[in-house]
């Protein structure tokens, strides 16, 4: 084999994913929010090792109030005594895990309901479409608050209200995603060529609409992390003593002005998460293009 | 020794949508012949890429209809095979080369890919390797270096990428292949350059083609016969010397050349045929062309004129009818050039 022919294998051994990888690190700012959002998921997944959840971040310690950030609580300690640090790192494991699974609920039901309404068209998308539009015409927070206040908080219910917040959007984007790759020359051409549907759909519709697709997940992370935040902060969240960064912040909002600490840490970490999330989504989006590549 | 390859028998294709039913082609009679280039011309509209379309049967699923008529492969009636067997003569019986190579290719899949997945498709007996070598052979026929198959479409020109496209419509060595105005979004360099190519495969492989075009140049330089078409029908076929060099022609016909500039003759302005097509919702008496011709008889506005044979080549126009017919020459004082 000479040496040219072995570069040749070499290249041919790149895989798809490996050039998306290879595209998206290039970006040093979705680099940087991959590394933010990649450590926020390893103390979330890695908690318990760090702290313990009983000990630190539920158990009141009235002699330990207030107490500023030193060496022993690197993030002080909130009006019960109870560690930030510790609570902030659970936090974010509430935080992350809604975010994530209710985008995975909402990707999932919602591509169900575009992908049969952009696909099949006609009766089945007009009703289908029609009724994601009487969602998305109510404030995503605002039908969150309903049906919170319908079913009555826990995390259940807020991962329901978040998910049929959410779906709707998907819906829309998996239809227009697979609408304008549908009608696409190329796609003709592989009927030419005698290409099944479901090949067509598998092999052509799907990786074509996916980059749009992936993007909007991880942004919407994004924006379902601010919604519990702000679903907890009005206090029909996550509920005391469980820590979660909106409710950290609600606790704190009457002493904000002698113990500044305990609302700018939380709000901190749910800013970065967000921007992470944003830069990651970003990324994303050039990366799963081919087009933009080199 | 020529040997029949397709038979159309009147083949009638509409287009129905809640509005309007459009009767896109009426009664249409073609034959083509092994390894033979037939031309289709016409103008925009003329019926031209659904006669295509009806040949792969890929008319869209909730409009086009076939009404009328049968389409044979050989020994297969297209119109009455199953969608199972048609996906199989899909790619590996008819290919089809489009229109505009920069959209045809899927940006995601290497150009590589793209072609083995015909050979994926239907050359189920060939080992991935001996694929891969299929790929390279026929990238190499194409005139491309085949170390370029690990590239994506948008690496390449549009020349580059019709080849490509070329190369898919090739991988099964089909018998017949479409080719939908294949050069018409290209440069005329890259044009000659594709024309040129797409001859020499074709006799190299004794392919035979369908080639819809709405450029009569192109036509020269391709086809074997030419067939014009105007209003869903066939009004004037036979080889490409009839045409270009025969005597009597059907109005249109000339009305078509007319169209053309000349170099020769000084002229202050083209000749363009008068009016539009007629509307194809609404179905015209006699022959289609009667608004528009320049001849018009009395006849030509009820009935519908027959094809008058000679030799290779057949009219569809009144004029012709008396045996003696009229001497409708190509040249631009017939056509109204009286100013």
């Amino acid at each position: 084999m000479t040496e040219q022919q072995r570069k040749k294998t070499a290249y041919k051994k790149k895989s798809q994913l490996m050039s998306i990888w290879h595209r998206f690190k290039k970006n040093k700012l979705a680099l940087f929010g991959l590394v933010v959002f990649a450590i926020m998921l390893f103390i979330a997944i890695f908690a318990d090792f760090i702290v313990d959840y009983e000990r630190d971040a539920i158990s009141q310690h009235m002699t330990k109030r207030f107490m500023s950030p030193s060496a022993e609580h690197i993030f002080g300690t909130d009006g019960f005594g109870r560690d930030m640090f510790a609570r902030i790192i659970f936090g974010a494991r509430i935080s992350i895990f809604v975010g994530v699974v209710t985008i995975a609920l909402a990707l999932a039901v919602g591509a169900v309901i575009g992908a049969s309404a952009g696909y099949y068209g006609g009766y089945i998308d007009e009703t289908l479409m029609r009724i994601m539009d009487v969602f998305l015409a109510i404030p995503q927070m605002i039908l969150a608050i309903a049906i919170v206040a319908a079913l009555g908080t826990g995390m259940v219910n807020i991962l329901i209200a978040l998910t049929v917040a959410q779906v709707p959007k998907f819906a829309r984007i998996v239809r227009a995603s697979i609408l304008t790759v549908k009608t696409q020359d190329f796609i003709e051409a592989a009927k030419a060529c005698g290409t099944s549907d479901s090949r067509i759909i598998a092999r052509h519709i799907i990786p074509n609409a996916i980059g749009p697709i992936v993007v909007q997940a991880t942004l919407n992370v994004a924006t379902t992390i601010l919604v519990i935040a702000a679903l907890s902060f009005v206090g029909l969240g996550i509920q005391p003593p469980t820590p979660e960064w909106g409710s950290m912040m609600a606790d704190a909002k009457s002493q904000m002005r002698y113990h500044e600490y305990l609302i700018i840490i939380p709000g901190l970490f749910i800013a970065f998460t967000v921007m992470a999330l944003n830069l990651m989504g970003d990324g994303l989006r050039d990366a799963l293009d081919p087009r933009l590549k080199n | 020794m020529t040997e029949k390859l397709l038979e159309i028998k009147d083949l009638s294709v509409i287009y129905k949508t809640d509005e309007e039913t459009v009767y896109a082609v009426n009664d249409l009679n073609l034959t083509l012949n092994k390894g033979e280039t037939l031309g289709l011309v016409g103008e925009t509209g003329a019926g031209k890429t659904t006669t295509a379309l009806s040949i792969m049967r890929l008319l869209p699923d909730r409009t086009g209809r076939i009404t009328r008529g049968c389409i044979t492969l050989g020994d297969l009636d297209i119109t009455r095979a199953s969608e199972a067997d048609m996906r199989l003569i899909r790619g590996n019986g008819i290919s089809m080369v489009f229109q505009d190579p920069m959209t045809s290719l899927n940006p995601i899949l290497t150009v590589g890919e793209q072609i083995a997945e015909v050979l994926q498709l239907h050359r189920l007996d060939m080992s991935p390797e001996q694929k891969e070598k299929r790929v390279d052979e026929i990238l190499e026929m194409v005139g491309l270096p085949a170390d370029r198959k690990h590239e994506y479409p948008h690496q390449f020109s549009g020349g580059m990428k019709q080849r490509v496209v070329i190369a898919i419509a090739l991988a099964c060595e089909p018998q017949l292949i479409l080719a939908d105005e294949p050069t018409t979004a290209l440069d005329v360099t890259i044009q000659a350059q594709i024309l040129k190519l797409m001859k020499e495969l074709k006799q190299r492989l004794n392919t035979a083609m369908l080639f819809i075009t709405h450029d009569l140049g192109v036509v020269a330089q391709i086809c074997d016969r030419v067939a014009i078409m105007y209003a869903g029908e066939i009004i004037e076929i036979g080889t490409t010397d009839n045409i270009f060099e025969g005597k009597k022609h059907h109005p249109y016909t000339v009305g078509l050349f007319g169209s053309i500039p000349d170099m020769t003759k000084a002229t202050r302005r083209l000749n363009p045929i008068e009016g539009l097509m007629p509307d194809p919702t609404a179905p015209l008496g006699g022959c289609k062309f009667h608004p528009r011709c320049p001849q018009c008889m009395e006849i030509c506005k009820t009935a519908k004129p027959l094809n008058i044979i000679d030799g290779t080549h057949a009219i569809g126009c009144h004029l012709f009818a008396g045996g003696a017919g009229h001497d409708a020459r190509i040249n631009l004082e017939s056509t109204g050039g009286a100013e």
